[in-house]
């Protein structure tokens, strides 16, 4: 069945009202019933654009680079559709376009779309993006999208052909399965790290990519950032790290609240004072940055954009819950937790948290990736901690064989009661913050949670 | 040989479990370390030393030096390379570590090594050390992914082992060759035999990952005791209180 696009659209809005009205809350649903019944109506939309559009891709990062580029496109005054919930299957682009269609024309200058991995190649044929940004590759959710080589043999293809192989492309130096997407093209722009000083002193158990995409012998690291990225190169073949035409250099990282960097483009060099803690918040800015060069942003709206950055929903948020900080970290695969982990463990003392491990498909129903994550940081840095979630005995246990003493592990699988409990346990007029460490759906049904009882805002609808 | 960070002093004349993992730089994919962890701060905590080694490619294998040999699950490619290892450097002591009683466990990847042939793709098939009689093969179905619970009966009382499985190979057991264990839920072997992976003496194969121990701890121990060639009632009890409810997590997952 294929329905006039204009007929598409009423339904399609109605579909999402009716969707609502029952309580669901479901971003792509309306969507999901546009595409069903004009399975062209992405492509027809977006062409509305007169800007085009700009797609961002990652395993981690892809909501919080998005929402960065978002600040200095609009500080630009340039007006976006912007998939900002992270609804970023063809469902949820497709409700975004919808919801900004206005009779023939479209609300909006140039739509930003992060993009689930899974999904690149597909809708880069339908939204013809003039720009694709793709930022990391990391193992996650094995179930769902399968070995990380299939992701990469998929973009491969989509950036080397097609509308995908017109598009300029902004590509991670630091990560050598996602540099080497760049090597039958030219005009990339390449963004990476310029500083000895955060490289870890080896790789992470988890690390993937370690092997040569072209050769497959194995990568020589000379410095490791964040699990696979830093500076490499393979001693068979000589495929080597792009020297990046954005990079971020004297960083200094603030423990969990904030770091900052000396920002270079092609235009010019900043300090960016970035309010998001870690490295992998300073891959996320350069991401974005680099995509704000390549779209022709000056550097003074990249680096001060940048400066005034929010965390993005569920992303190093901080709530207040009966008089106690709350601070949300999501953690979804080994290579984010890592980060967190890392990032957590430059805070001084002991820590109070809520670990909440769920396995819904967003999650990824196989569970293994907790034992792949270095929780080991977490030895004797731990003052209570509450397991919570579908699977929060399993999240007990890896905590207990990550040398979490026993006594200080508590399973509460219901969220309500595991939030009161871990707010309870510290003394009370406690200052020090708890930090929740949610997976995917954890963190949708921890800020439901919050919502309801009144202690957040609910920032998108 | 040098002593690794998971390296424990065994306490008073106890045994040390000596276990040696294959490929952990390539054959790690669903947190295979996960297994290893499990083994060794239960031998830590029971005052038994542990001594970790690893073999990569092109490593001898010492066919006398080890009571447990560990073997994970890979990304395709690599476990190409694994597989030819396997049969030419390593197969010679691999055999002969498991003829004097030596535990070989194969999980995921490795369990479709350990088999007689693996089929990677149309007209692409590679041999496998053979230690298991079975044949892994393609077929057009979808991969065979979820939650899964099977039933053992490694000394003679059924027990419940729980986890999950993601693999695209169908493994049919040759005749003669004894299953793992009896699908309770979960597709198994091939998804339809009912079957659960292999055991052959001492040579155990399995879809179970999860990781597969800290799922069974029961398991972990009746390894432990095996390689160690103690019966299992003489490993000291440990609280096992946290151990117990994620074996009962995993098992609700997959519905048993």
């Amino acid at each position: 069945m294929s329905v006039p696009l204009s007929p598409a659209l009423s339904i399609a809005r109605a579909a999402g009202a009716l969707s609502r009205l029952r309580g669901g809350g479901g971003t792509s649903v309306p969507g999901r019933v546009l595409t069903a019944l004009a399975p062209n109506a992405i492509e027809l939309l977006s062409a509305r654009l007169q800007m085009g559009t700009a797609l961002i891709s990652a395993t981690n990062g892809k909501t919080t680079t998005a929402a960065m580029a978002a600040a200095m496109l609009q500080r630009s005054g340039v007006a976006l559709v912007h998939n900002s919930a992270g609804a970023n299957m063809e469902g949820g682009v497709a409700s975004t376009l919808l919801e900004a269609a206005r009779g023939e024309s479209i609300d909006g200058h140039l739509g930003l779309f992060e993009i689930d991995e899974a999904w690149l190649a597909s809708l880069t044929a339908q939204l013809r993006p003039r720009a694709i940004v793709l930022s990391n590759l990391f193992r996650d959710q094995l179930d769902r999208y399968g070995e990380l080589e299939t992701i990469a043999q998929s973009w491969a293809e989509t950036v080397s052909e097609g509308p995908g192989g017109e598009a300029a492309l902004v590509l991670n130096a630091d990560d050598p399965m996602v540099a080497d997407l760049g090597r039958s093209r030219k005009d990339v722009t390449y963004f990476g790290i310029e500083d000895e000083g955060v490289a870890l002193e080896g790789m992470a158990h988890a690390a993937d990519a370690k092997r040569c995409r072209r050769c497959g012998a194995p990568y020589s690291f000379e410095r490791v950032y964040l699990g696979h990225l830093g500076i490499y190169s393979c001693p068979s073949c000589g495929q080597s790290r792009p020297a990046p035409d954005v990079s971020a250099s004297e960083i200094e990282l603030k423990g969990v609240r904030s770091c900052s960097f000396t920002l270079r483009t092609r235009a010019g060099a900043a300090r960016v004072e970035l309010p998001l803690p870690g490295l992998y918040n300073v891959y996320n800015a350069l991401a974005a940055a680099a995509l704000g060069s390549v779209l022709g942003l000056d550097m003074d709206a990249i680096a001060s954009s940048l400066s005034e950055a929010q965390p993005a929903f569920g992303r190093a948020e901080t709530v207040h819950v009966q008089g106690r900080e709350l601070r949300i970290l999501l953690v979804k695969n080994p290579a984010g937790a890592n980060e967190v982990l890392r990032t957590l463990a430059l805070e001084p003392g002991e820590h109070d948290l809520l670990g909440v491990l769920n396995d819904g498909i967003a999650d990824g129903r196989d569970v293994s990736w907790i034992w792949d994550a270095d929780f080991e940081a977490l030895a004797g840095r731990v003052r209570r901690v509450t397991c919570s979630g579908t699977r929060a005995p399993e999240l007990a246990l890896r905590l207990k064989y990550a040398g979490v003493d026993p006594d200080r592990i508590s399973v509460r699988e219901a969220l309500e009661p595991a939030l009161l409990g871990a707010l309870r346990d510290g003394p009370s007029g406690d200052e020090r913050p708890v930090y929740a460490l949610p997976t995917y759906t954890a963190m949708l049904a921890l800020r439901e949670l919050l919502v309801r009882r009144g202690d957040a805002a609910e920032r998108w609808s | 040989m040098s002593s690794g960070p998971l390296d424990v002093q065994a306490q008073d004349g106890a045994p040390t479990l000596r276990v040696c993992a294959l490929y952990p730089d390539l054959m790690n994919i669903y947190a295979d370390r996960g297994n290893l962890l499990m083994l060794q701060r239960r031998c830590l905590w029971r005052g038994l030393g542990f001594a970790l080694s690893e073999s990569g490619i092109g490593e001898q294998l010492h066919p006398h030096e080890h009571d447990l040999i560990y073997i994970g699950g890979g990304q395709d490619r690599d476990q190409l390379l694994c597989a030819k290892d396997l049969v030419e450097v390593k197969g010679e002591a691999l055999r002969a570590s498991a003829s004097r009683g030596a535990i070989v466990l194969g999980v995921c990847g490795g369990y479709q090594l350990l088999g007689r042939s693996y089929e990677l793709g149309p007209g692409e098939t590679i041999e496998g050390v053979g230690l298991l009689d079975v044949l892994t093969v393609r077929d057009p179905g979808p991969r065979l992914i979820g939650n899964v619970a099977i039933e053992v009966e490694l000394d003679g009382a059924p027990r419940v082992l729980a986890g999950f499985e993601n693999h695209g190979g169908r493994t049919r057991l040759r005749p003669g060759q004894r299953p793992l264990g009896r699908v309770l839920k979960g597709h198994g072997n091939d998804g339809h035999s009912g079957f659960e992976g292999a055991i052959s003496g001492s040579v155990i194969g399995t879809y179970l990952h999860g990781p597969l121990l800290p799922k069974n701890a029961w398991l972990a121990d009746w390894l432990t005791a095996s390689a160690l060639r103690i019966p299992v009632k003489e490993l000291e009890p440990l609280d096992d209180a946290l151990e117990d409810a994620a074996h009962q997590s995993a098992r609700r997952a997959a519905g048993v």
